[in-house]
């Protein structure tokens, strides 16, 4: 008769959470997807970094 | 770029494990608290989130120490990555507060002292990515970005202090809290394992993403040379 109901917050809980992985997810995906585009540029300028000393080569 | 190690593959997967473990824990394992209810389970992440982003403020602050002494670049990069990994924690910690104190304190925001100063923290760091963004000289801007995290540093201890020095309705888990702290409570023993491995998993995860955002630093520098080597 005197217990007090323990109030339903779970809403709260769920959105915290929801919140907490969608944000870390996020996180690492963009660290994959700067690593991915990075290692493109890389491989791209060497390539052309390549192309560039044979050039020099022939003159 | 370097291939991955194999630690950090197993690093990896050991942080996979222990985000999954530490979520088990906060949200099943862990009893229900009596007044706030499910909600306070959102307090196991607020503060394994607080401890890694305020610990990695004051690891830039150290390496950007070790950079203005040394000059090596090493240094700057790693200053960056974790600058950038906790400034992403500690948004995450704010926000889980702000949750937590909507059916707790009946608000999603006060400017409580500790709010307030965890507010400034966070936008300290959101500036640090301003700056760097705004100088082109690779020198400058890591000289530069070393003075700021030193002076920013200071924001963390300050952070954590806070409510420990303050009056403030923000609650303290460990140690005695204000007389007008509201939403604090004692935790049983489960809670305890809840807590505590939530700071072990958070703490391995931090380590784990700091190492990415080194080696993605890497990479970004020997981009900018070959472009500058390409471009001569």
């Amino acid at each position: 008769m005197f217990l007090q109901a323990i109030p339903d917050t779970s809403n709260y809980m769920i959105a915290g959470y929801v919140f907490a992985f969608v944000v870390m997810g996020i996180y690492v995906f963009s660290i994959y997807l700067r690593n991915a585009n990075l290692k493109r540029d890389s491989e791209m300028l060497e390539s052309l970094e390549e192309e560039q000393s044979k050039k020099a080569k022939k003159k | 770029m370097q291939p991955k190690p194999l630690i950090l593959k197993i690093l990896d997967v050991v942080s996979i494990i222990v985000l999954a473990v530490a979520a088990y824990l906060a949200l099943v394992f862990a009893p229900t608290e009596a007044v706030m209810g499910q909600v306070q389970r959102v307090f196991y992440f607020h503060i394994g989130t607080a401890w890694v982003g305020l610990l990695g403020f004051v690891i830039a602050a150290v390496a950007g120490i070790l950079y203005l002494v040394t000059k090596d670049v090493r240094w700057d990069r790693f200053e960056v990555a974790a600058v950038e990994v906790s400034t992403v924690f500690f948004f995450i910690t704010i926000v889980l507060g702000s949750i937590w104190a909507r059916p707790a304190w009946n608000t999603w925001w006060t400017w409580d002292p500790r709010l307030t100063t965890a507010a400034i923290t966070e936008l300290i760091y959101i500036d640090y990515f301003m700056l760097r963004q705004g100088i082109e000289d690779p020198e400058k801007r890591a000289r530069f970005g070393a003075v700021y995290t030193l002076l920013g540093g200071i924001s963390a201890p300050i952070t954590f202090m806070v409510i420990r020095l303050f009056r403030t309705i923000h609650p303290v888990v460990i140690g005695s809290q204000s007389a007008a702290a509201q939403g604090g409570f004692s935790m049983t023993s489960d809670m305890k394992v809840a807590f505590f491995f939530g700071l072990f998993a958070f703490t391995v995860i931090f380590i784990d993403l700091m190492w990415h955002r080194i080696r993605l630093g890497n990479l970004e520098d020997k981009v900018e040379q070959l472009k500058l080597k390409v471009s001569m």
